[in-house]
């Protein structure tokens, strides 16, 4: 056991929806400047998970701490604080249809106002070359961008604050293979360069052997097993055997309405 | 089962139901507008609800005016010459369409137009995670997507209302000289002599009332929205709906205030 503090410590983690349980008292560590990828099936809880520790969701119970402090317990001022140093990719990407690209990719660093709109401009361009996109890029519309050039510019805008905890969610989702790993690749890189804690969601298996350092399973609520991600493929827990491989058969049962 | 008893019971979760909506829409209007009044200010998401709101309305809001004061003139002269009374149409036109028409017709206009776009646009951030986007990029949406917005509704649609106002004595005044034969000199004599400041300003604050509940509701619904397309279509009728009935409700509450005696 390391004796260094985690940069995130959830504990208990409680979380339901009406009479449906999905966080079920969820514990999980995630190491400063090491990314963590939490694996599951479909409606397992993880964006629930992410939800929770960004403060979009308030979870029914349980303990989430980031530098030691429960943000749970934190006035919302405080709170904000935190948030303002995490940075997040969302699945669909959520860019701001309304903006031009440059806009949403320095929209943080004009809402700071510490910059001038030049400046933001111009910021916005460097952002936009280390996810491979040319300044000129900055000048369109989101809806006049492909899912992968969305996807780089939405990551464009998680790393443009310079935050120290990253979170993506489903990052490879709706991309070919080929752009999953160049957006996988990208990640690894900016999560390096930036020196954060990352975080990242996904049911690609191919995505998290590339991003993570360390993977958690989340199954029915709970973390089932947790380990480094050259042991994933042979974990030896039977439920993420099943998912990793993609078995039908095991312990994981598929819920289907009849 | 008890018929009776069930129909109580359906009648109480129907009237605590109206409670908690208007409970909730009471709060996200306090909170919209408690934003309004505390800095940081978004000059550039107010302009743009303002030209949104205002400028693109003017052509719907135009026509709608100078139509309804040609059709009120029409009206009015042949029913007043029942009663020899004609020379009362401009006064009939003026004060309606500044007291009445213009702030309500606008307000429909605008809510049909306006607070239906803004429930659709709002209501697609939701379920895009925009909403949520915003919240980790340090800005809350109440203050960058609702204060703006409330606060150009009520700005705007006063100034429309001029504009509707004007177009509509326009209207009658057109009608009444080149269809009914006025004068143009006494029509214009009446319409002034009949006018008073009241009857104008109390026009501008239902303009001022309408253009926050419009935009109101228009942010209330899309906010909230839930469930993908079909959510966000709700959003959008639920809010030119539930504008338009609190249009006619609030017109009655205003003139009681303003009129009644």
């Amino acid at each position: 056991m390391s004796c260094v503090p985690p940069k995130i410590r959830i504990r208990g983690l409680m979380k339901s929806f009406g009479d449906k349980l999905v966080l079920d008292g969820v514990d999980l560590d995630v190491m400063a400047a090491s990314s963590m990828v939490v694996i599951g099936g479909s409606g397992t809880g993880k964006s629930v998970l992410l939800k929770c520790v960004l403060g979009l969701l308030d979870p029914d119970d349980g303990v989430i701490e980031i530098d030691g402090q429960n943000i749970l317990k934190m006035p919302r001022r405080e709170r904000d604080g935190v948030r303002a140093r995490i940075g997040m990719l969302f699945q669909n990407g959520a860019l701001f249809d309304s903006l031009a690209v440059w806009e949403n990719v320095a929209f943080k660093l004009l809402a700071e106002r510490k910059l001038t709109r030049a400046d933001a401009h111009s910021h916005a361009g460097d952002y936009l070359a280390q996810v491979g996109l040319a300044a000129s890029v900055g000048e369109l519309s989101p809806a006049e961008l492909s899912g992968g050039m969305q996807k780089r510019v939405a990551l464009a805008r998680a790393i443009a604050a310079r935050p120290e905890i990253l979170f993506f969610d489903e990052p490879t989702t709706g991309l070919d293979p080929i752009m999953g790993a160049v957006i996988d690749g990208l990640i690894v890189d900016c999560v390096k360069r930036l020196g954060s804690t990352a975080v990242a969601i996904t049911h690609d298996m191919a995505s998290a052997r590339r991003i993570a350092d360390r993977v958690a399973m989340l199954h029915k609520g709970r973390i089932v097993w947790e380990g480094p991600a050259s042991a994933l493929m042979n974990s030896g827990c039977p439920v993420v055997d099943q998912f990793t491989h993609g078995r039908r058969e095991g312990p994981i049962q598929m819920e289907l309405r009849r | 089962m008890n018929p009776l008893l069930d129909g109580i019971a359906a009648v109480g979760r129907g009237t605590l139901g109206v409670c908690v909506v208007a409970g909730r829409l009471a709060l996200f209007a306090v909170e919209g507008v408690s934003h309004i009044v505390r800095p940081p200010f978004y000059l550039r998401s107010f302009l743009r609800a303002l030209v949104e709101i205002g400028f693109y309305s003017l052509p719907v809001v135009a026509l709608t005016a100078i139509f309804t004061g040609m059709v009120l003139a029409l009206q009015s002269a042949t029913g007043l010459a029942r009663f020899s009374a004609e020379s009362a149409v401009a006064s009939l036109v003026v004060l309606s369409v500044t007291r009445e028409l213009g702030p309500v017709l606008g307000g429909l206009m605008v809510a049909g137009r306006v607070g239906a776009a803004m429930a659709a646009e709002i209501g697609t951030m939701r379920v895009t995670d925009q909403i949520d986007a915003l919240n980790t990029l340090s800005t809350n949406p109440m203050k960058y997507l609702v204060a703006p917005r409330l606060l150009a509704g009520t700005v705007a649609l006063p100034l429309l209302v001029v504009v509707a106002d004007v177009l509509g004595v326009l209207g009658g005044f057109i009608i009444a000289t080149l269809k009914l034969g006025f004068n143009p000199g006494v029509y214009l004599q009446n319409t002034i002599d009949f006018i008073h400041t009241d009857d104008v300003v109390s026009g501008l604050v239902k303009a001022a009332v309408f253009g926050f509940l419009v935009t109101l509701l228009g942010c209330y619904h899309g906010y909230r929205s839930r469930g993908g397309a079909q959510g966000v279509g709700s959003a959008t009728t639920s809010a030119v709906v539930a504008a338009s009935v609190l249009i006619l409700a609030f017109d009655y509450v205003l003139t009681e205030l303003f009129f009644a005696r």
